[in-house]
């Protein structure tokens, strides 16, 4: 049974490093869509992993006025490195310190590995979640649930 | 369990029979190492099933990642009007690591297909168009990196070495056959 927050359920807001000296909350970005893509770690070996998926796929995203944010527990330096090596085009936030407080939150931090899993919110421009959606952590979930989500939001 | 949304039709590009009971759909980035790991192993399936397998190639470049990888999808897309998608598929597969607007050159030639024209193709972006499509119709039916096959529409989530792979058609066969 998981504890992934439901749609439904106010997103919780959260403050956290995007840049090592800056911060993003998430309801700075109340009035527009928001797509939250937890995933386990930085720096998978992998061309065409979830985070480049979403990199390639972000002119759809942005037809929605969504804004795309990655979240894993690696510290901002290692996003940093992470985003310029692979060119990724949206904020990877840093959910390091407390480790996995908004993971926690969310209903989808594993303790065990002390990493996130690999889920998606779509939360609407009131800051509601109105899908979410949590994969098997060796999958990656795509991006056509998060477009039917996005589709489905009312104008 | 995800499921191709765009269904196998007369326009896709296609080895087999149409009939066959089992289909399997790869959405590929010729730039993409994994799907030039994957293009020798899916040439000894096809072999393996004959007749009771049809392949299906989509393009699904990772533009940002791989420079080369549009530009070659639109070149076998020229190919394709000239009736050589396969040949110049192969081609590129098989010079993975020289794409390049000399090496679609050189391919044209060899495919006997006007190089001049596929130049202009590619200059005016004539093909742009139906890789895009490709690639939004694979966005929708839940491709999740390169190469990403769909077994009888079904993505297959496993490792997509030649064990794994007939093992997932094998399974699609007993399947359609109940």
């Amino acid at each position: 049974m998981s504890d992934i927050l439901p749609a439904g359920t106010p997103a919780p807001d959260f403050t956290l490093p995007v840049t090592p000296d800056q911060k993003l909350s998430l309801s700075e970005l109340r009035g527009r869509p928001v797509i939250l893509a937890f995933y386990p770690a930085d720096w998978s070996p992998v061309c065409g992993d979830q985070m480049g998926l979403y990199n390639e796929i972000m002119p759809e995203f942005q037809k929605h006025r969504a804004e795309l944010l990655g979240i894993s527990v690696d510290g901002p330096w290692c996003h940093e490195a992470f985003s310029q090596a692979r060119g990724y085009h949206f904020p990877l936030l840093a959910d390091f310190e407390p480790k996995g407080k908004v993971a926690r939150e969310y209903g989808v931090y594993r303790d065990g590995e002390g990493v996130s899993q690999r889920a998606l919110f779509v939360i609407d421009k009131d800051g509601k979640i109105a899908w979410s959606y949590l994969s098997p952590i060796a999958v990656n979930p795509g991006a056509d649930g998060i477009l039917d989500a996005l589709e489905k939001l009312p104008k | 369990m995800t499921s191709l949304r765009v269904p196998v039709s007369p326009e896709d590009h296609t080895q087999g029979d149409p009939k066959a009971p089992c289909t399997l759909v790869e959405y590929g980035d010729y730039e993409c190492p994994h799907c030039g790991h994957a293009y020798p192993i899916v040439k000894r399936v096809q072999a393996h099933f004959g007749d009771r397998l049809l392949f299906v190639y989509r393009n699904f470049p990772l533009t940002r990642a791989h420079p080369n990888a549009e530009p070659a999808a639109e070149a076998a897309e020229f190919a394709a009007t000239q009736g050589k998608f396969w040949e110049m598929h192969d081609d590129l597969f098989e010079n993975q690591n020289h794409l390049g607007p000399r090496l679609y050159q050189k391919l044209a030639v060899k495919s006997s297909l006007d190089p001049v024209a596929l130049a202009d193709a590619l200059d005016s972006g004539q093909f742009q168009e139906h890789v895009r499509a490709d690639f939004m119709g694979g966005v929708r039916s839940g491709v999740n990196g390169t190469p990403t096959f769909f077994i009888n529409g079904v993505r297959h989530d496993g490792p997509f070495d030649y064990p794994a792979l007939i093992g997932a058609i094998n399974a699609a066969l007993a399947e359609s056959k109940s």
